[in-house]
């Protein structure tokens, strides 16, 4: 529990850095986890050689998915799309630092989820793309 | 007869567990599936054990057993509704396949392009899909009687829907997330006053509440065994006599029919005329042992012992700074409480009481319409049964100023 709310994850939910906006975007995606309703929209910036060089996240829902968001977020400005392309559910747990049940990965993947069906332009932010 | 709540707690094995260890169990998720009392378990058991067999049309000795003791739940079951007949109870697999079995064959039947169907705001997910697929499907027209701020249904909005001739109208004897008791008697004369069809949701008033038939003049009732102490898989639908008569079947298959050619085939008698294949036999003796369990407290009492554990609650969570109740006071509602916390995530209060194993829902509940018309996309529920004591509450609330330093 006291790893589950670590301060760092209660920290990046009641004050994210990357919450927020950008507009003009080059790339834009929002989903919704259907179990809770947690919402995520998440706007990036990227230049002529494919690298992340502005991005933030917008949304509601539990201080899991918050704070993942911003974290993710965080760690993907500066990177090339092809290597946030590559990105998966061990890169989230990393970036937590914490182990979580099933129903709660669910909460901390969206993000995830939600930046790489912008990335790869799909239409639905699908399970499958952070296995 | 008052409850004895030691007594009571004493007959549902899983309340003694540690959900850790040094943690006891608190259980407030009854409103999703209750616990189940040894009568019903040593029920399902017993009957593996010494009964087993297919039923109906069998000669041998366990297949008599296994279909007497079928059907006895099946007469107990009516008996506790105060259905006419055992006839008129037909086992489902629960609430939602008990509604769609009026989507699928006396709506189909009966139901054309532009039809009226009246719903209401405060519908679980069962109760809007299936219409909503009959809408895409037929061009049936849905409307919704409106929920005030308080959380009651508009019976005045009511009225003036029924001035447009439903065929139909469906709704939620209890709803799971307000816990508003809706005035099903009035709702439903109301509705055959417009010479309407009524249909109730009765998943969460079965457990709770005294339910008449009779009384209530209801067409259809709906309901889930595994809410009022029984096993999940089955459930019951209750329609009028003459209703089930007139409407076509609705699986096709072994059971529900009195004579197949090849090209055709006779369906049979009310009730099998709905139930297709081989059922879920254990889980419908379970239902009946569960229903002789809530007789033998008394559905008065249950519910009198639910109304003084739910005012205590409401009260308590009140004085919580930045909790804010969902549904009206106390005496409109069964035993459920639906909160929000400011500022903190109805997942994050779960997943923290969990800690300390207490069980609440935290989600939508199935009624995501009704959470987007009070604007928030989740709450925690608390919610109480028979079992369920003041003492659990005091430890909800703890668990809750935990929740609170916690999000500091």
């Amino acid at each position: 529990m006291d790893d589950l709310y670590r301060e760092v994850i209660i920290e990046h939910y009641k004050n994210p850095s990357y919450r927020g906006k950008l507009d003009p975007h080059d790339i834009s995606f929002a989903d919704s986890n259907p179990l809770c309703g947690d919402h995520i929209q998440i706007d990036l910036r990227v230049d002529t050689n494919g690298v992340v060089t502005d991005s933030r996240f917008d949304g509601h829902g539990c201080a899991i998915s918050q704070a993942s968001a911003d974290l993710l977020i965080e760690s993907i400005i500066g990177k090339p799309l092809e290597e946030v392309k590559r990105l998966n559910k061990d890169y989230i747990l990393e970036l937590l630092g914490i182990d979580l049940g099933p129903v709660r990965l669910k909460c901390a993947l969206l993000s995830l989820k939600v930046l790489k069906a912008g990335v790869y332009g799909l239409g639905e932010a699908s399970d499958q793309l952070v296995e | 007869m008052k409850i004895n709540i030691t007594d009571i707690r004493k007959d549902f094995p899983i309340l003694g567990r540690e959900v850790r260890p040094g943690v006891r169990l608190t259980y407030l998720d009854s409103t999703a599936t209750s616990q189940k009392p040894l009568a019903v378990i040593e029920a399902m058991n017993d009957y593996y054990r010494h009964s087993n067999a297919n039923i109906h049309r069998g000669v041998h000795t366990l297949a008599e057993e296994a279909t007497a003791l079928y059907e006895s739940a099946r007469e107990k079951i009516a008996k506790f509704i105060n259905a006419s007949s055992a006839r008129e109870v037909i086992y489902t697999r629960n609430t939602t396949e008990s509604i769609n079995l009026v989507a699928y064959t006396w709506a189909r039947a009966n139901l054309k392009q532009g039809d009226l169907v009246i719903l209401t705001e405060m519908e679980h997910h069962s109760n809007l899909v299936p219409w909503q697929m009959l809408q895409a499907e037929r061009g049936i027209e849905l409307d919704f009687i409106t929920v005030t701020e308080e959380g009651l249904l508009d019976l005045e909005n009511y009225k003036s829907l029924l001035s447009r001739r439903p065929k139909l109208v469906s709704f939620t004897h209890m709803s799971n997330v307000l816990g508003t008791i809706n005035p099903a008697a009035e709702i439903i004369r109301l509705g055959h006053e417009a010479n309407a069809i009524v249909l109730v949701d009765g998943a969460q008033s079965a457990p709770h509440l005294k339910v008449d038939m009779q009384a209530l003049d209801a067409d259809f009732y709906a309901f889930s065994a595994h809410k009022m102490c029984g096993p999940t898989g089955i459930g019951a639908l209750y329609g009028k006599a003459a209703l089930l008569e007139s409407m076509p079947p609705f699986l096709g298959g072994g059971d529900m029919i009195k004579e197949v050619k090849l090209r055709s085939f006779r369906a049979n008698s009310l009730p099998h005329k709905f139930e297709a294949g081989t059922p879920a036999i254990a889980e419908a003796i379970g239902f009946g042992s569960a229903v002789d369990y809530l007789t033998k407290l008394g559905m008065d009492n249950i519910a009198e012992h639910e109304h003084q554990i739910t005012e205590y609650a409401l009260e308590r969570l009140e004085e919580i700074p930045g909790v804010k109740l969902f549904g009206p006071s106390a005496d409109k509602k069964g035993g459920v409480a639906a909160f929000t916390l400011d500022g903190i995530h109805p997942h994050d209060v779960a997943q923290i009481l969990d800690q300390d194993g207490i069980a609440v829902r935290a989600g939508h509940h199935c009624a995501q319409p009704l959470h987007e018309k009070f604007g928030i996309p989740a709450t925690s529920r608390a919610s109480f049964y028979l079992y369920n004591t003041k003492e659990e509450v005091d430890l909800l609330v703890n668990g809750i100023y935990k929740v609170k330093e916690i999000f500091k």
